[in-house]
């Protein structure tokens, strides 16, 4: 019992010990004077509660029973801090810039600081931690059990539970004690950390120690060793490709995701530039941590008898060859793995439950928002606390609920996979802006159902969670969904198969759900900071001049709400700050108005943000605000394309369409004017073919049948030429190929040479022409041959078409609103209202029906007088049938 | 057998020469010169052939023709139709409206006489 004794007191010595340089740690920092607690060691020496009890007796009982595999769990850490140095270093740059408090903090932060994925980052996080601290637990507790019964003393289950209880509460009480000291903002917890380094020399001087003894002092050297490792079946073991690939990626993932990795990586951390000690230096240590695992496994196998259990080796070995010393170092080394994993996970947790759980339902209890001012700090720290001891409690309530059983002994690699779920979302969080907070919602819930299902309930044994029929089956029956066996590919390790199953589905779904959501402003302003944080974080933000600041605003308003927009309101405002410049001050009452302004465009929040940031000289970037508004503005300029290009596609459709129309309309026209024309050359046609085979056929005609056929055969082909006279004339009028040969003369002397013209042959005398030649005392200067044509043309139809029994036509002289006008009115019965419209069109026929007279001369006048710069319409309300020519006033100026 | 010929054109060149022609051979020929009472002439008349120009004022000759087809007297009165317009649809309408013989303008005299015979004829 005396040794058990001592045993006692050391680890009592050891704990003292460890809170007296914790202590020290403290104050020296208080004091400004620990500048040797921020060295690269320290930091490298914290990364090492990586080794756990887990690791420090347990790889010994890997390396036992499954050879070199165990050496993936060192591979993986030692992968990432040597090739992934640069992601860690994005990490603790984020960490530092952003005053990252622990792993869900930074996921919230980065998908929107949303609450609800802290508090589920949280909860999987205890979820998938609390067994591992059981695990450490049970490893001190059994370890003092291995000691006892060495010494011929059982352990009664009770003072089991109670010994891991005492060492609980001692773990939780120092937690508390080194952990909530003081609410520092940048969670930094030196005396923790110089704990965590002590112990990490002592575990490390321990395994080196028993390692030592067992090669030279138990095996006669190295030689020997090798000898005695090749003939044990140690050497034997295969590897097996997949669980290699598959442990190396798990435990860099965990290394990456662990709460407490996180914490003393990247919390914890104090200069970036420890890094790259921590780089070569991390490694080493673990090389060293598992030099000589293989050696205790195979004289421990060798020396003990078969059955015991090999994951004590490190302890059982000493102990067996009576090296007492040996061993309670040994223990003191296991003992330190144990309890500095647990005190740097409750730290870790305890900031995520309080923060993101606690807090956030503490304060919205309390009512008044206003009486949370003063104490809020208090309220934190007991938060903390009671966050500490509930977590370790939670531990310890794990490890006698599960009776301290087998089941833990997987613990380490299930919780490992259960904290790789996290690393999707971390890994597209900083080098993926597209990356959302729903992506990182579903992925992260995929992720853990699925490891939950495959990998967590299953581990407790058949027809304990899951029942056996579900195992072999599926659940309900679905063989599809058997929980080691997806899709009915079977034969993969369980963990290999959870790991491949619920990495690839939470990447899968990560990266499909990002990419249909849209991320919020908040997301974007966050994911812009997160993935550009080299950018930024290595300037200062400091804003010197309240000039420079109106510039940035300037710059930023301008990328928002365009270039001349922003300078107009830029320059209003400095006019009405009766500023010289362009360039207003930065005033309250400038900076509310332009917020107002950018809120139109990007929304209130956003607005707020952006301009807050640019005057308070925050945390965001202006690089970052820039990429935003970037992107908003490409946005807006985008949807504005595209609702352009639809404007442009309808207004081409509408175009298209008319222009259909109007050709298939120019398409009838030209069939029905080729018909008019084809009807009018064949009805002259007619007469002269019908009276000419007359003349020719009849040999009784009289000499005045044969004179009259002969003349009408004579109008009619005089019919003929002239309807292909007008045909071409009014082509060369409509082609607009014309040539107008413009000239000076009175309209007197035109009206006289058109009516002389018209008014001839047998009509003439009976169309007397009522003319005021005082009012046609006008030069006129245009081509008057043409204004000629028009003229008789009309005079021409009055005499054909007025059927007065007494004909007569006034032609009238006048001005019509500057515009010289000729009328010509008969005394007929005029022009139908229908008919009136269509007698300027060619052929001038409405439908089938004939309007009498009407062929393509009054379709030439208008041509003409279309050409000549004025028009000629039908005067309606003359009484007879009345046409006006107008002339442009110029064609009457330019003549005078 | 009747010889009686009702004439309905607004060309009075093409008036003449068709009753030049149809008198000589015998014909006793009538003539109408426009559209809007064609068919109460026709009614009146209720001659042993009809010669009927397609455009004519007031009323068109395809209304004319499917007017005197629509009433009992005149449905099956041989119709002889002249147009100048000499498309392929101006002869379908004739064919629908009910015209016994389609003629184009010009026309061969003794082309018309041979139909105006045949027609009358039946």
């Amino acid at each position: 019992m005396g040794t058990l004794n001592i045993l006692v007191g050391v680890c009592l010595v050891y704990v003292a010990f460890l809170f007296l340089i914790a202590f020290a740690a403290e104050r020296a920092a208080l004091e400004g004077k620990g500048s040797w607690l921020r060295s690269p060691l320290i930091y490298t020496l914290s990364l090492s509660i990586y080794c756990t009890a887990w690791t420090f007796y347990g790889a010994v009982g890997y390396a036992a029973r499954s050879g070199l595999e165990y050496l993936t769990i060192y591979i993986g850490p030692s992968l990432v801090m040597i090739g992934w140095w640069w992601l860690l270093r994005k990490l603790v740059r984020i960490g530092r810039s952003q005053r990252i408090t622990s792993i869900a903090d930074l996921i919230s932060s980065r998908y929107g600081k949303s609450n609800l994925l802290a508090v589920g980052v949280t909860v999987l996080a205890v979820i998938g931690t609390t067994p591992y601290i059981a695990l450490q637990l049970q490893s001190v507790t059994i370890s003092f059990d291995v000691f006892s019964s060495a010494y011929g003393a059982e352990l009664t289950e009770s003072t089991r539970g109670s010994n891991a209880l005492l060492v609980a509460a001692g773990l939780a009480l120092f937690t508390i004690v080194f952990g909530t000291r003081n609410l520092d903002v940048n969670e930094r917890h030196h005396g923790v950390v110089i704990a965590v380094a002590v112990e990490a020399i002592v575990k490390l001087l321990a395994l080196l120690a028993v390692g030592i003894f067992v090669v030279w002092g138990l095996a006669g050297g190295v030689g020997d060793m090798l000898a005695r490792i090749d003939a044990s079946e140690i050497g034997l073991w295969q590897m097996r490709g997949d669980r290699w690939a598959t442990l190396i990626f798990l435990s860099g993932a965990a290394f990456l995701c662990l709460p407490r990795m996180f914490q003393v990586m990247v919390v914890e951390n104090e200069d970036e530039d420890h890094l790259r000690t921590a780089s070569w230096a991390f490694p080493a240590y673990l090389m060293v941590m598992s030099l000589f695992v293989v050696p205790i496994a195979v004289v421990g196998l060798d020396l003990l008898p078969a059955g015991s259990n090999p994951d004590f080796f490190v302890l059982t070995v000493p102990l067996a060859t009576g090296n007492d010393a040996l061993a309670m170092l040994s223990f003191l080394g296991g003992f330190s793995s144990a309890t500095s994993m647990v005190i740097v996970a409750a730290l870790a947790l305890s900031t995520m439950v309080s923060n993101h759980i606690v807090m956030p339902i503490w304060l919205s209890l309390q009512s008044g928002g206003a009486s949370v001012s003063g104490d809020v700090r208090h309220v934190v720290l007991l938060s903390r606390r009671i966050s500490i001891a509930g977590v370790v409690f939670l531990g310890y309530l794990y490890f006698r609920l599960s009776g301290g059983g087998s089941a833990l002994a997987s613990i380490g690699l299930i919780s490992f996979a259960g904290v790789a779920q996290f690393l999707p979302v971390l890994i597209g969080g900083i080098f993926w802006r597209g990356a959302t907070r729903t992506g990182a919602f579903v992925g992260l819930t995929v992720g853990f159902l699925i490891w939950a299902y495959a990998l967590l309930l299953p581990s407790f044994g058949a027809g304990i969670l899951v029942s056996e029929a579900t195992l072999s089956n599926g659940p309900f029956g679905f063989g599809w969904l058997r929980p080691q066996a997806f899709f009915g590919i079977t034969g993969m390790d369980p963990l290999v198969h959870a790991v491949f199953w619920s990495t690839l589905l939470n990447t899968m779904s990560f990266f499909i759900a990002s990419l249909i959501g849209f991320p919020s402003p908040l997301e974007r302003l966050q994911g812009a900071q997160f993935v550009n944080v080299f950018e930024h974080s290595s300037t200062p933000q400091s804003w010197s001049g309240s000039l420079a600041q109106t510039e940035d605003l300037m710059v930023m308003a301008q990328r928002i709400i365009g270039a001349r927009e922003a300078q107009n309101l830029f320059e209003r405002e400095a006019k009405r700050q009766g500023m010289s410049g362009l360039l207003p001050e930065p005033s309250p009452d400038f900076l509310q108005r332009l917020e107002r302004e950018l809120a139109g465009s990007v929304g209130a929040a956003t607005a707020h943000a952006m301009i807050g940031q640019i005057v308070g000289g925050a945390s965001v970037s202006v690089e970052d605000l820039m990429a935003v508004a970037d992107e908003t503005a490409q946005m807006m300029e985008y949807s504005s394309k595209l609702e352009a290009k639809s404007d442009e596609q309808a207004r081409t459709a509408r175009q298209l369409r008319q222009a259909n129309e109007k050709l298939t309309q120019i398409s009838e026209q030209k069939d029905s004017f080729l018909s008019q024309v084809s009807h009018e050359l064949r009805t002259p046609m007619t007469s002269i073919r019908a009276f000419s085979e007359i003349l020719r056929d009849s040999d009784r005609l009289s000499e005045d049948e044969k004179t009259k056929y002969s003349s009408i055969i004579h109008d009619e082909a005089l019919r003929l030429t002239r309807l292909l006279d007008d045909l071409l004339d009014l082509s060369v009028l409509e082609s607009g190929r014309v040539s107008l040969n413009l000239q000076s003369g009175s309209l007197q002397g035109i009206l006289d040479h058109a009516v002389a013209s018209a008014l001839t042959g047998a009509g003439a005398a009976k169309m007397p022409v009522a003319r005021n030649r005082q009012h046609e005392a006008v030069t006129l200067h245009t081509d008057l041959d043409r204004l000629s044509q028009v003229f008789i043309n009309l005079i021409g139809n009055a005499q054909k078409y007025c059927d007065a029994t007494t004909p007569r036509l006034r032609i009238e002289v006048g001005r019509s609103s500057g515009a010289l006008v000729v009328d010509f009115i008969d005394n007929g019965s005029g022009i139908p209202k229908t008919e009136q419209a269509v007698i300027f069109e060619k052929f001038s026929r409405t439908g089938e029906q004939k309007v009498k007279g009407a062929g393509l001369g009054l379709a030439i006048c208008r041509e003409i007088m279309t050409r000549l710069g004025g028009a000629v319409e039908y005067l309606p309300g003359q009484g007879g049938a009345a046409f006006r020519v107008t002339l442009p006033e110029q064609v009457a100026l330019a003549a005078q | 057998m009747g010889k009686n010929v009702l004439v309905i054109e607004d060309e009075p060149n093409i008036i003449e020469a068709i009753s030049f022609i149809l008198s000589r051979d015998g014909w006793s020929v009538a003539t109408h010169s426009n559209g809007h009472d064609a068919v109460g002439v026709v009614q009146d008349a209720m001659p042993d052939l009809v010669i009927l120009d397609v455009m004519l004022p007031g009323k068109n000759g395809f209304d004319i023709l499917r007017e005197l087809r629509g009433s009992d007297e005149t449905q099956g009165l041989p119709v002889l139709m002249l147009t100048a317009k000499g498309q392929v649809k101006d002869r379908e309408m004739a064919a629908r409206a009910g015209a016994s013989r389609f003629m184009t303008k010009p026309f061969s005299n003794a082309e018309v006489l041979d139909a105006v015979r045949e027609l009358v004829a039946g």
